[in-house]
């Protein structure tokens, strides 16, 4: 079984760039990076994707179906209209390197600022530790994440207001998250959320939950708790009241 | 020279897999200043796929697992044809190198009194496999990365080394491209660690991802080094067949090891009547005992006989295909639905129900997969010593895939994981001392630069050439054909044939375009590391002449006692690809004896 489908795709630099339209021979069970990948062998050799897996497993392939971010190996054709043509184009928070391939590098540099992992003694003489199933259960849903940065790109503080330099964005908030439950982990995070990772930009629209192709569910697990903790170390509800009444600061 | 960006680092780390990091990381530890070269954006490596788990004999699950029996477990499964002081250090050292990511972070499922978990796995005498559900490669490239980003490693993303440099008979080095933008950079080194994987981008059906060309085993190749048993191609027996767009894509073991059984279109339990000789008695004989097995006390039941090994599998699947007895498309049944709760199969395999719920419309919790045989992992590579893993050009190492002798003529699953970290480890040391030793790297041969550069644009200068893919496409034909799961003596010469019309093919593909980001001019210089593995893999296959392990000649379907631990060395002398024979040393009295009565 095999049908004609239209694929919009854009192609260009960060200068210039346009939807470019294709025709390709689907079949069976396709995903949107097959048709991409046939367009590129067969009519476009120069088309820049990125892609590994091919299996939901490596977050590579991230770009933009018909205005929605997803991984396009994951994103079967036969989920959209036959009649209509299916529009790709790049990651939009991210500055764009080539046609459906942006610059990502900003993510990786982020990740480097978080404090690390730092365990607590281990819990045995033979230098090992004792945890339990249901306690290593919380952060595995955090660990989950592929690194796609859907959320990210979907996320509006960094898409639609570009704070890069003041808010790490949900995906790090999430490894922080990790972290944070580890049941061995004793680092100190909460001030790093506050300033630099600025958390409290986070105004809960959940959009990063929807598109997380991993479903972690990113802000009721991951952001809401992490934004509690960050109140608690910091908000003291007295020292507030002191300085409403007497409008001095008490630093 | 031409535009080149010159780096100094004491050791270079080519591949950012599990092997690459853990070099890197070793590096690090030991006081070099290393860089570590990323062929995709780090964190996207093979490791990244892996499902089933770690194999190390941790004793957590059932306490009589040590060393031996799984140094035991892995000569048999390699069918005795592994270096055998390889396979022991892995034996010995893998429990460390486990522990040793627990204390970066990782997080292991975990046992009843909260230790680490260990799963059952083809092949395994034990429960053995350290795992997080089916997706411990993320778990364990994710703590690599972060422990490599914190201990100063220098990552370069998304660049492709085409030369090593060798100066003086000694690694020096390395030149490659940054794919965003075309350029090349030149990496000076005391010592070069490759860790760039495998090969299976060679074959059409394929689990491994467009980065899989074989690089590492050409850059070896090219600088002089030798390679061993590059007819020993693995064939996971279980990957997607349908729909055509998935076929090829990883089901993994785990699915057995947590009770899934392999049907034919007749309903039966085939795997029963595929029990080698050697393991006779090792595994269940009635369907009720491999329940017993499943379900209940596994001391006193033995082990479903669909966790045989990986090339036993294989081959029954091939067989009942072959005979008719396969499924509409292609393949066989595996079926965990009938075994497992919902539940519990959601539980331990969250990422193959995602899979074939997106993928095929399949439930995996109410209805059988369709599977069939892969391409997955390559047990040959480049020859190492077994303590420091370099190869026979000094100042030159290999760790994990690209790797040869470990695995032997069969590898088997969680053995990789555990090889990654264990050899990666050691790699990661001897290259820092080596470099220590060595002082500062000598400056590169600039006609040796300048010639590779030319080399690698000259596809640009043929505009009209033809199509990189469609070259590409036809050695993954070939290949499939006739270097696959069964070949023989006329098969492996047409293959060979075929390559060199294919080579000339290569010679002149053409790009448009530019440089910035051009997979069209990746293709193109991806072609060179898979026409020379493709080589490597059908003069082996064609000298020996045997089958054994994965390894399988229609023409000559038994194994031969008098290649029994002998080996095909690969070799380039001026243009022209050599082969010869090598004897493997004798195993130890000792060891010789702990395989033959048990541990």
């Amino acid at each position: 079984m095999s049908e004609q489908r239209r694929l919009r795709i854009f192609r260009g630099t960060r200068s210039s760039g346009e939807l470019k339209e294709y025709a390709v021979e689907a079949g069976e069970g396709m995903v949107v990076l097959d048709a991409v990948h046939k367009i590129q062998a067969e009519q476009a050799p120069d088309l820049a994707v990125r892609w590994n897996c091919k299996a939901g497993k490596c977050g590579s392939c991230s770009a933009e179906v018909n205005g929605r971010p997803k991984l396009m190996c994951m994103t079967r054709l036969s989920d959209y209209p036959v009649e209509q043509p299916i529009t790709i184009t790049p990651m939009k928070a991210f500055p764009l390197v080539r046609d459906l391939v942006t610059d990502v590098s900003w993510n990786y540099e982020v990740n480097k600022r978080i404090p690390g992992f730092r365990p607590r003694t281990p819990d045995a003489p033979d230098g090992t530790w004792r945890m339990f199933q249901y306690e290593v259960e919380r952060p595995q849903e955090f660990r989950k994440c592929i690194e796609c940065f859907l959320c990210q790109d979907v996320c509006h503080v960094l898409r639609t207001h570009g704070k890069h330099q003041e808010f790490i964005g949900p995906a790090f908030l999430v490894r922080a998250a990790a972290y944070e439950t580890h049941p061995l982990d004793v680092a100190e995070r909460r001030d790093f959320l506050k300033t630099e990772g600025g958390i409290a930009l986070c105004n809960i629209t959940k959009c990063c939950t929807e598109v997380c192709p991993e479903s972690i569910t990113i802000t009721d697990n991951a952001i809401i708790p992490l934004k509690e903790r960050v109140v608690d170390a910091h908000y003291d509800p007295l020292a507030a009241l002191w300085r409403k009444l007497t409008g001095k600061s008490n630093d | 020279m031409a535009d080149v960006r010159s780096y100094e680092h004491d050791v270079l780390v080519i591949g950012a897999g599990g092997a690459g990091l853990r070099a890197a990381i070793e590096a690090a530890a030991h006081g070099a200043k290393v860089a570590l070269i990323c062929k995709s954006l780090l964190g996207k490596a093979h490791t990244v796929m892996a499902e089933g788990g770690a194999a190390a004999a941790l004793g957590t699950v059932v306490d009589q697992d040590n060393w031996r029996v799984h140094f035991r477990d892995t000569m048999r499964g390699g069918k005795m044809h592994n270096n055998w002081r390889m396979a022991q250090i892995h034996a010995q050292e893998a429990p460390d190198r486990i522990h040793e990511l627990e204390a970066w972070g990782a997080l292991f499922d975990r046992t009843a009194d909260g230790r680490i978990n260990q799963r059952p796995f083809g092949g395994h005498t034990y429960q053995r496999l350290a795992h997080v559900g089916d997706r411990t490669g993320l778990e364990m490239i994710r703590v690599l990365q972060d422990k490599a980003v914190h201990a100063g490693v220098e990552v370069h993303m998304e660049c492709t080394v085409i030369k090593v440099l060798v100066v003086d008979e000694r690694a020096a080095g390395a030149l490659g491209y940054f794919r965003e933008t075309g350029r090349f950079a030149l990496f000076r080194a005391g010592a070069v660690v490759l860790a760039t994987g495998g090969i299976g981008k060679a074959w059409q059906v394929t689990s491994n991802s467009w980065e899989y060309t074989g690089d590492g085993h050409y850059l070896a190749y090219d600088a002089g080094a030798e390679l061993i048993d590059m007819e020993f191609v693995q064939f996971h027996p279980t990957a997607m067949v349908w729909p055509p767009s998935v076929r090829g894509i990883l089901v993994t073991e785990g699915v057995r090891g947590e009770g899934g059984v392999l049907r034919n279109s007749q309903g039966e339990r085939f795997m029963f009547r595929y029990m080698p000789e050697m393991f006779k008695g090792d595994f269940a004989a009635t369907e009720q005992e491999a329940d017993a097995w499943v379900t209940g006390d596994r001391m006193k039941n033995r082990r479903p006989p669909e966790l045989l090994t990986r090339d036993v599998v294989s081959k029954a699947i091939v067989k009942e295909i072959e005979d008719g007895r396969g499924t509409p498309h292609g393949g066989v049944f595996l079926d965990i639905a009938s075994k497992r709760p919902a539940d519990f199969i959601k539980q331990k395999l969250p990422s193959m129900y995602h899979q074939f719920k997106e993928l095929a419309d399949v439930d995996i919790t109410k209805d059988p997969m369709e599977i069939g045989p892969t391409t997955h992992y390559v047990m040959g590579g480049v020859k190492v010593d077994a303590e420091s893993q370099m190869s026979t050009v000094p100042g030159l190492f290999a760790a994990g895939e690209v790797a040869g002798g470990m695995h032997g003529a069969n590898r088997l699953g969680g053995n990789s994981l555990s090889d990654l970290l264990v050899f990666g480890r050691r790699a990661g040391q001897h290259a820092a001392e080596l470099a220590k030793r060595r002082g500062r790297p000598p400056a590169s041969p600039r006609a040796a630069v300048d010639a590779a550069v030319q080399g690698a644009l000259a596809p640009f200068e043929r505009p009209t050439g033809e199509n990189p893919f469609a070259v590409q496409a036809a050695l993954q034909d070939v290949m499939q054909r006739k270097a696959g799961i069964v070949r023989d003596r006329s098969g492996l010469e047409q293959t060979l044939a075929e390559l060199e019309r294919l080579t000339e093919r290569a010679r002149h593909v053409g790009i448009a375009g530019s440089r910035e980001y051009n997979p069209g001019w990746h293709t193109a210089l991806d072609l060179r590391s898979l026409l020379a593995v493709s080589e490597m893999t059908a003069r082996a296959a064609l000298e020996r002449t045997e089958s054994r392990g994965a390894h399988t000649r229609g023409d000559y379907p038994a194994s031969d006692p008098k290649q029994e631990r002998r080996q095909v060395v690969v070799r380039r002398d001026a243009d022209r690809m050599t082969v010869r024979w090598e004897a493997q040393p004798e195993l130890p009295a000792d060891l010789a004896k702990l395989i033959k009565e048990g541990a």
